[in-house]
């Protein structure tokens, strides 16, 4: 532990602002990740554990496209259409199957799909990490900022993960098509009698929900490791951020992202040891004081 | 009755059977992790509580081991310590995780068991950080017999996991295991019945953690110390696995499924490398196709046709009879 490190950090405005725009960013990606299975769980009731596999599978496709291409804003995109169509076919061949067995079999079939996922980008890009370097368009020197730098790259991170993040909270609050997904969540049965096809919403938010983690393994790329079993830990934060926010709650899911984010970043010079630890510890907490979280959806009765 | 005596006969039997050290690695690989799928069963299948956690207490028993034999302790006084400290440790982490159900649970036992794996990355001086903890099997010595490799290795473990699965079987059969089914079917009658819910399932946690600590002093045997791997989440991932492939309903089926799980392993390693591939698609087609574990699927299969004959006159087929049926009625 070296907290005098930290209390060094915020006396200086420098340290303040690099720390504060990385966890930022940290927060956004995990945001995006986890907004994706929190409206999955949501809606459906059920535990996506394969979630972090479409994260991975983004920084895939995403070098592919841009090694390819040469053009990063067409390989995130590509990224995107291919993890939503990835869940798609997610849906129509797993989830739909064991959606009403055993929460168990729905675990135990997501596991299914990381193994042969992991395997399967170790056939065709190897078992070591690909990477993708910071691309050409965002090579430029770095915003000064209260004395701290910061990559243009963050900006533009930070930007299009809050432009989504508002663009899934209007998708789902503002529009029928959100509307109708909310119906079916609450009472299918009565949703499927008013004509609305369950099974289509149920397949469109699987699609959404893992687009969102692909969009986040895609932005992620430039700076983290594109590895073979990357999606695992992803998932156990975006669980974490889901427990914490509130199973099902959007808005939570934003604010359990900015602790964390912020636990990481400051903690990396405070207890560079122990982040991870610490944000299980803040798991912890909310689970024993309220299990349900801290914005939940799931106390119906 | 009959299974449950033959099982363990042909496990101390093997040495007898076969002198190949091979066979005795691997049997012996195959009771360890059988162990630990069996503990973990008395909370997935007895219970019905989803543990993700049970690798902290495996891991606890291994390292707690470890420290003792580094200390210069004995065998049978470091096996009995650290099975003490794993079952110290479920008390208290299962007093907090049993409040809560479902898939909450699951997420509770994994904090508690992330923490911990952390904490033993941290704990450098006391854990061995990275390179984790061996001890010279030479030291390992009951009496004057060095159970630290070969056939007396083997003698020891198949004993200490005889012992452990009696135990375990007495309990499931007992009244106490008529309890835990209860809880698991339906809470709220048990709790009418004046059961006390909360310490059924803590004495459960509790019972299945010590075992488990058990397997994880097993464990040292078979690699010669205690590693951070062991408290990963991967260890209880694949006890889970293990239980899936061997059967929930069958008291020596996670012995099956860590024995299917190893030669799987071992094979595809040797043969093509794509373990993930090969078990991925297997868990999917098990999953998918049958949705239980294959010997809960056959086991049910076999008591159905045992039933029929004895029948008189035609009986309604329900949908808990027949596997197809249920299916249609699912999808109706």
């Amino acid at each position: 532990m070296e907290l005098s490190l930290l209390v060094e950090c915020f006396s200086s405005l420098a340290c303040v602002t690099t720390q504060t725009v990385t966890g930022l960013v940290i927060a956004l990606l995990l945001f995006l990740v986890a907004s994706g299975l929190t409206l999955v769980f949501g809606v459906l009731r059920i535990t996506n554990f394969a979630h972090g596999t479409f994260y991975m599978a983004g920084g895939y496709v995403t070098y592919a496209v841009y090694t390819a291409t040469g053009s990063f804003a067409l390989a995130v995109a590509a990224a995107a259409a291919a993890t939503m169509a990835g869940g798609a076919l997610f849906e129509r061949t797993v989830i739909r199957v064991v959606k009403d067995s055993d929460p168990l079999m729905i675990l135990l079939a997501c596991y299914g799909v990381i193994l042969i996922v992991d395997d399967l980008v170790k056939l065709i890009w190897g078992p070591a990490a690909v990477s993708i370097g910071m691309p050409e368009s965002m090579r430029l020197p770095p915003v000064q900022f209260g004395g701290g730098v910061i990559p243009v790259y963050y900006l533009v991170l930070m930007a299009i993960s809050a432009i989504v993040g508002l663009l899934s909270w209007y998708l789902i609050n503002r529009t029928s098509f959100g509307r109708a997904v909310q119906a079916v969540s609450e009472l299918p049965s009565m949703a499927a009698a008013l004509g609305l096809n369950s099974r289509f919403y149920s397949l469109a938010v699987i699609a959404l929900g893992c687009g969102l983690a692909g969009l986040a393994g895609a932005l992620a790329s430039p700076m983290r490791a594109v590895v073979p079993g990357g999606g695992f830990s992803i998932l156990i934060e975006s669980f974490v951020v889901t427990v914490i926010g509130g199973m099902g709650s959007i808005v939570g899911a934003l604010l359990a992202a900015l602790v964390l984010g912020m636990t990481r970043s400051y903690g990396s010079i405070g207890f560079p040891m122990f982040t991870e630890g610490m944000t299980f510890l803040a798991m912890l907490v909310v689970l024993i004081v309220k299990p349900t979280g801290l914005f939940s959806i799931t106390e119906k009765r | 009755m009959l299974t449950s005596l033959s099982v363990p006969l042909l496990i101390l039997a093997l040495p007898l059977l076969t002198g190949r050290a091979a066979v005795l690695d691997f049997a012996a690989y195959v009771l360890v992790y059988g162990l630990l799928a069996m503990s973990l069963n008395l909370l997935i299948g007895s219970t019905g509580l989803v543990s993700f956690g049970h690798a902290m207490f495996f891991a606890l028993g291994a390292y707690g081991f470890s420290i003792c034999i580094g200390k210069g302790w004995g065998v049978p006084l470091s096996l009995l310590t650290a099975t003490a400290v794993a079952m110290l440790a479920s008390v208290l982490v299962g007093a907090f995780c049993v409040r809560l159900q479902h898939t909450y649970f699951s997420f509770i036992t994994l904090a508690f068991a992330m923490v911990f794996a952390n904490t033993v990355d941290i704990a450098a001086s006391i854990s061995g950080g990275d390179s984790g903890l061996t001890i010279n099997a030479s030291r390992l010595l009951l009496g004057s017999v060095n159970v630290g490799a070969g056939t007396p290795r083997y003698w020891f473990i198949a004993g200490l996991f005889t012992l452990s699965a009696l135990l375990l079987l007495v309990i499931v059969k007992s009244s106490f295991g008529t309890t835990l089914r209860l809880v698991r079917d339906n809470a709220e009658r048990a709790a009418c019945l004046g059961v006390n819910v909360y310490l059924t399932r803590l004495l459960a946690f509790t019972l299945a953690g010590t075992f488990a600590g058990v397997s994880g002093v097993l464990a040292t045997f078979l690699v010669a110390g205690s590693y951070p791997s062991m408290a990963a989440w991967t260890t209880s991932g694949d006890a889970i696995f293990v239980i899936l492939l061997g059967g929930v309903n069958l008291f020596w089926g996670p012995l099956l499924g860590s024995a299917i799980l190893r030669g799987l392993i071992d094979f595809t390693t040797v043969s093509t490398g794509h373990t993930g591939l090969v078990l991925g698609t297997l868990l999917l087609l098990i999953v998918l196709g049958l949705r239980q574990s294959p010997m809960d699927y056959l086991l049910a299969r076999l008591r159905l046709r045992r039933h029929r004959p004895a029948a008189t006159g035609p009986q309604p087929i329900t949908p808990a009879d027949d596997p197809a049926l249920a299916t249609k009625a699912r999808h109706a």
